[in-house]
């Protein structure tokens, strides 16, 4: 075991995928000699060769089309765009082409390619450096949709990604590679070799797509969250002193139904927390799913803590970006009795 | 074409040239730790135009009330020297309720109506929303133009091409610049364009392409004016490369270790070459150095000042502005 970063976790993942299987291939904007923006693949390139990892043209289109290409031909590219909020022009090709490659060919030709991108804000990067996508990737069939919220996570469910037969988009909370993140960003940065899930073993590993985790157990009401806000639950969890048990979903497309489903069973209250804007956003299909399969074990009306319906603001940072206490205050409201 | 004021484009580009070194030194006054972007009075990512100048004063020389830009992620000296109010555009990177954008947009995102200024930070966006300027500017009968800027790694996005190929269909008084800095971040331009000149592209929409070399204020002009004019009279649009340099990191923190070029960078800075120029020809003097480099100082500090001494937006003022 070693300890990692989210960075070195998912860099360490690239490197044990590229040295198993030669079809393998890392591209885009920036990830060769560079490295990465976010360093997610440095020394890749020095090790595998500029045919294995290389840096293409500002092109996300072009990039995600190639991928797209590549993965029907029999290769299996990872494909770097260097923030979600760059993937638009890109964003055509994922739903137009990758998601529906399997189905309009019949099984014929399958599109075996992963998207990496950083998603999630607090790091003032405002509207077009901060955005959470997630739904617009979730709402389309046939794509896998996965956020890890830790470095363990990231290796094993990235080296699930690349070896998965279909096209799997992967989120990276830019805020988490650093530290887990727990939303109060006046304390001193946690580093992740303090967290347990820092720690990271070496070599091949999966974590199965699909598979939620319970990042905290407990008994009053179960939080459901991913990405950056498993962290700021866990405060906000003992900063109320609540008994929650907190699920890490880790992948939002397959959803794992039946460990939201024993959990809020368990507790029969549910609180839904993500970054993202609350209309339409992945909170809502939680909300439909906790509603058709654990009606008759609710106490409360589920409570959703998410994004504001607004443009991501560069001033007010910390005022979008949820904080423990807006948590706090959703877990009191599914909490009472009245 | 306005006649060239060599004083004005020097004097502007040391303008533009003392607030980029100012905001650097404030950017990095108080991050703590130094990678973190989020910290500071400053926070967010920060990209500089320092060594750009000549591009951005090149150009506005010849616009007038009406003409407007969109600009990129690295917008500062276009801003400037179109005549973005400077205490606005200041409190807009420091987040203040008298920014531009009341805070909202930060560094990348700077709009100004009075000046029809604005940016995205995402790369190319700018061009096919300039063709969709020109053609309001040609609707509403104005001799007006829509100037389209960004690096010349945007010139790989499909978006680039879209928009040459309308502005050449239907006529549209737009001119877009490419800022050929040689670097898309890390990635030389070598290898990830498959022309040694832009310029070269604009052929293949049938409009008028010009690569300007040595980040040359007054060959900058010269063409800029060319185009500009060819627009305002009806004759639709015109591509301009010019080869500039990019004297500081891609952003702020960028160490640049990939950088090849690095070691020949000041020798190549435009501003003291075009005052050695000025001086050697007497068009300037020693002591207007001094005094322009003054006056510019005074007035960045005044713009820091008052964005300083402005308000943090309230929180509920986030959700203003969302819809209509």
């Amino acid at each position: 075991m070693a300890k990692m970063t989210m960075i070195q976790a998912i860099r360490d993942a690239h490197n044990v995928a590229m040295e198993r299987d030669n079809t393998v291939v890392v591209f885009g904007e920036d990830v060769g000699a560079f490295g990465g923006v976010f360093r997610c693949t440095e020394g890749l390139q020095e090790t595998f060769g500029e045919d294995r990892c290389f840096d293409t043209p500002i092109n996300e289109l072009g990039i995600v089309a190639t991928a797209v290409g590549m993965a029907a031909a029999g290769l299996r590219p990872v494909a770097e765009i260097q923030f979600s909020d760059y993937m638009y022009p890109g964003y055509d090709q994922i739903v137009s082409e990758a998601a529906r490659m399997r189905s309009r060919s019949a099984g014929d030709f399958t599109a075996p390619l992963v998207v990496r991108m950083p998603v999630g804000g607090g790091i003032f990067g405002a509207n077009c450096h901060s955005q959470s996508p997630e739904a617009l990737f979730a709402h389309v069939a046939g794509l896998t949709s996965v956020i890890p919220s830790n470095p363990y996570d990231a290796k094993g469910l990235l080296l699930s990604a690349i070896e998965s037969n279909d096209p799997v988009v992967f989120m990276e909370p830019k805020r988490l590679y650093n530290g887990p993140f727990d939303g109060d960003h006046e304390a001193p940065i946690q580093p992740w070799r303090s967290h347990e899930l820092g720690e990271v073993p070496e070599g091949h590993y999966t974590v199965p797509i699909g598979t939620a985790a319970i990042a905290r157990a407990g008994t009053q009401v179960t939080v459901l969250a991913y990405g950056t806000m498993v962290h700021v639950a866990q405060k906000a969890v003992v900063d109320a002193g609540i008994d929650a048990e907190i699920v890490d979903l880790r992948t939002i497309v397959p959803l794992d139904i039946e460990t939201i489903v024993n959990s809020v069973n368990k507790t029969g209250r549910c609180v839904v927390v993500h970054e993202a804007t609350k209309t339409a956003g992945f909170g809502a299909e939680l909300v439909a799913t906790v509603m058709e399969h654990c009606f008759y074990s609710l106490e409360a009306p589920i409570v959703r803590v998410t994004g504001w319906d607004m443009p991501y603001p560069h001033a007010q940072e910390w005022d979008y970006f949820i904080s423990p206490q807006r948590i706090t205050d959703g877990l009191y409201a599914a909490l009472r009795d009245d | 074409m306005n006649p060239m004021n060599r004083l004005e484009l020097y004097t502007e580009m040391v303008r533009i040239r003392q607030y980029e070194s100012r905001i650097l030194q404030e950017y990095h006054a108080d991050k703590s730790p130094a990678w973190d972007i989020g910290a500071g009075l400053i926070p967010g990512e920060m990209h500089l135009a320092a060594g750009q100048e000549p591009a951005a004063v090149g150009v506005c020389a010849h616009l007038k009330k009406g003409d407007g830009i969109t600009a990129p992620h690295r917008p500062h000296h276009f801003a400037l020297a179109h005549g973005v109010d400077m205490n606005a555009m200041t409190a807009e990177i420091y987040g203040r309720t008298t920014g531009l954008c009341k805070g909202k947009g930060g560094h990348m995102h700077l709009f100004d109506p009075e000046n029809h200024f604005s940016c995205s930070g995402i790369i190319a966006q700018g061009y096919p929303v300039a063709c969709g300027q020109a053609l309001a500017m040609k609707r509403k009968g104005t001799d007006n133009v829509a100037i389209a800027v960004a690096g010349e790694g945007a010139a790989n996005q499909g978006a680039f091409h879209e928009s040459l190929n309308l502005a050449a269909v239907w006529n549209l008084p737009v001119v877009f610049i490419i800022e050929d800095n040689d670097w898309a971040i890390s990635v030389p331009r070598s290898d990830s364009t498959a022309t040694t000149s832009n310029a070269d592209r604009a052929a293949g929409y049938g409009i008028p392409g010009v690569r300007v070399e040595d980040n040359d204020v007054e060959a900058v002009f010269e063409a800029a004016g060319a185009a500009i004019d060819r627009a305002r009279s009806g004759e639709g649009p015109s591509l301009i490369e010019i080869h500039t340099l990019r004297l500081w990191g891609h952003f702020e923190g960028d160490a640049q270790a990939y950088r090849t070029d690095l070691e020949t960078v000041d020798e190549r800075d435009p501003i003291p070459r075009y005052a050695a120029m000025l001086l050697e020809s007497g068009e300037l003097t020693e002591d207007q150095v001094q005094e322009i480099a003054a006056t510019a100082d005074a007035e960045v500090d005044a713009a820091i000042q008052f964005a300083l001494n402005s308000p943090i937006p309230a929180p509920e003022d986030a959700l203003l502005h969302v819809f209509a």
